[in-house]
């Protein structure tokens, strides 16, 4: 069991101690980000508690999304994008120079609003994370596409088809195939980007379901335009706003008495 | 006569028009082959293959000018196809797009327009002289590579073009490098395309008659190149060659040749079609 990858953050060299099972702290300071000239992000401090859930609302082109991508350096692709100020992973800056964004990338997982399959195999699909990582031991990766389909709930509907095309899956079963793929790889952190807007309710329902789950042993963040969903499923809510932070606080709180005006009108929908 | 009327009468007209118009390429070609058929079916069999061509017609065979353009295919099919997919993938998924990557674009645009006969000096000036290649197959083959480099590239651009971005960020988000991601996911999502511009862009090759007479192909060879370095004719050269001939024979002889040239296209872009037609099927 050598190749297991324990939990601890191993994207910077230094530090060894973070051994627990357990979902990472995220810490950001002052953070800015521009698309050439336009300020996407106006100076956002947040702080991220271990293995909770946390929602990120706002209307459309608030720069929630923005910020989600900042977490695995996902914006670093977007032509023009610049970036100021300090996110930290269980204390570790991780726009510093010397951070292996590969590695990165491997301890924070992502799941995108469409579900988003490789046009390969399911067991393709789930392997490809510990495949890329140069794993060749096929005991072990098997295990691992079993536990991960297992975590995601999609290992009963697709056991017998492991082989057949990911794409012939229901959208409901490709977004948890998704979510498998990222489990497989056994990050600290799971972002989602409006992870159920393409489903039905029944799939979406089975996701949220999974969220409760996973919270156990992964720190969440995920965005949703759904404020029942934002409601059911998470333990804290930021309300973003024109690139900026309005509130941050439990969850409970934001909905039913949210200290600010403009998240008020948000939530109960006079506007956005 | 109402409006209404009058634009279904407008909607008939176009469409026959529209048929017309589709019609007369394909009934040109049909007669083109028809007639090459009567005039050159009789003509071919073994020993028109197998054999040397001569100064009597019917004793004459495509046997040195066949090998000769399966050479030049090998030849460039090996040069074309490594240069002309790196050039294409690095331009989509590495170069910044800016200035510089608009005027190599816009270059590479141009480059696909420019006359076969064009490329035909340049391979006589850089291959043929200066890197003192002689005529040889492997001049001919450097010089039409040049030629289908970019509709390689222009192809393989495409293809790439067309993999949805929510593949990449799925595999970077994964811990993809670049590498791995266009490895892993670009390149067989897109293979379809690009194997369907590689050959499409092969079989424009094999009928190229201009470049290669400037660099010096021969009209006349009475042996099969057997290495790279030596000299070489093609088919569409020996076509030139007999139908320039007054006797019937050599007409005969240039149908019965183009027959099989065409054969050799169309097997191929049949080939381009069943490789585009599997990889959709794969993706779905």
């Amino acid at each position: 069991m050598d190749k297991v990858k324990t939990k601890k953050i191993k994207f910077s060299q230094d530090d060894e101690e973070n051994t627990s099972n357990n979902g990472s702290r995220i810490e950001a300071k002052d953070v800015k980000v521009w698309y050439d000239d336009f300020n996407a992000i106006k100076g956002i401090d947040m702080s991220i508690k271990p293995n909770t859930v946390t929602a990120f609302i706002g209307p459309s082109g608030c720069g929630k999304s923005t910020f989600l991508r900042l977490f695995n350096r996902m914006n670093d692709y977007v032509e023009g994008f610049r970036m100021e100020g300090k996110i930290k992973i269980d204390g570790k800056n991780i726009y510093k120079n010397k951070i292996n964004v590969e590695e990165l990338r491997k301890e924070i997982g992502m799941v995108f609003q469409k579900p988003n399959p490789f046009p390969k195999s399911i067991f393709e699909n789930v392997a490809y994370g510990l495949k890329i990582q140069g794993i060749k031991d096929k005991k072990f990766i098997n295990d691992r596409v079993e536990k991960a389909l297992k975590q995601a709930d999609l290992w009963e509907e697709v056991k017998d088809n492991l082989k057949k095309s990911a794409l012939a899956l229901s959208g409901g079963q490709q977004q948890r195939l998704c979510i498998a793929r990222t489990l497989a790889v056994q990050p600290s952190i799971l972002l989602m980007d409006e992870p159920t807007s393409a489903l039905d309710p029944i799939s979406t329902a089975k996701i949220e379901e999974l969220i409760h789950h996973l919270k156990e042993e992964y720190t969440i963040i995920i965005v949703t335009h759904n404020m029942q969903q934002a409601s059911r499923i998470s333990d804290f809510t930021a309300f973003f706003y024109l690139g900026e932070l309005i509130e941050f606080d439990k969850t409970k709180k934001i909905f039913t008495n949210p200290s600010n005006k403009q998240t008020e009108n948000y939530i109960t929908g006079r506007f956005g | 006569m109402n409006s209404i009327q009058k634009n279904r009468l407008k909607d008939q007209l176009f469409k026959i028009w529209g048929i017309a118009c589709t019609l007369i390429g394909l009934v040109l070609l049909v007669v083109f082959i028809g007639d090459i058929l009567i005039d050159g079916i009789s003509r071919i069999d073994w020993s028109f293959i197998t054999d040397l061509p001569s100064r009597k017609a019917e004793k004459s065979g495509i046997y040195t000018a066949l090998m000769g353009s399966i050479w030049i295919l090998i030849l460039t099919t090996i040069i074309a196809f490594p240069i002309g997919v790196a050039a294409g993938v690095y331009l989509e998924e590495y170069s910044k797009k800016n200035r510089l990557s608009a005027i190599l674009e816009i270059n590479i645009s141009n480059l696909a327009g420019v006359p076969s006969i064009i490329y035909g000096l340049l391979g006589l000036e850089v291959f043929v002289r200066i890197m003192n290649l002689g005529a040889s197959v492997l001049a001919g083959a450097l010089t039409l590579s040049l030629l289908i480099l970019p509709i390689i590239i222009v192809a393989t651009r495409e293809a790439v073009k067309a993999v949805p971005s929510s593949i990449r960020d799925a595999s970077y988000a994964l811990g993809a490098s670049k590498w791995q991601t266009i490895w892993n996911q670009v390149l067989p999502a897109s293979g379809g395309g690009i194997l369907t511009g590689v050959i499409l862009a092969l079989s424009r090759a094999v009928g190229e008659t201009a470049p290669l007479i400037v660099v010096g192909a021969l009209a006349y060879v009475p042996f099969a190149p057997a290495s790279p370095m030596d000299e070489f004719s093609v088919l569409p050269i020996q076509i030139f060659n007999w139908i320039s001939r007054p006797q019937h024979g050599f007409i005969e002889n240039a149908a019965a040749a183009i027959i099989i040239l065409l054969l050799i296209t169309f097997i191929m872009n049949g080939i381009a079609v069943y490789f585009r037609n599997k990889w959709q099927k794969r993706l779905k």
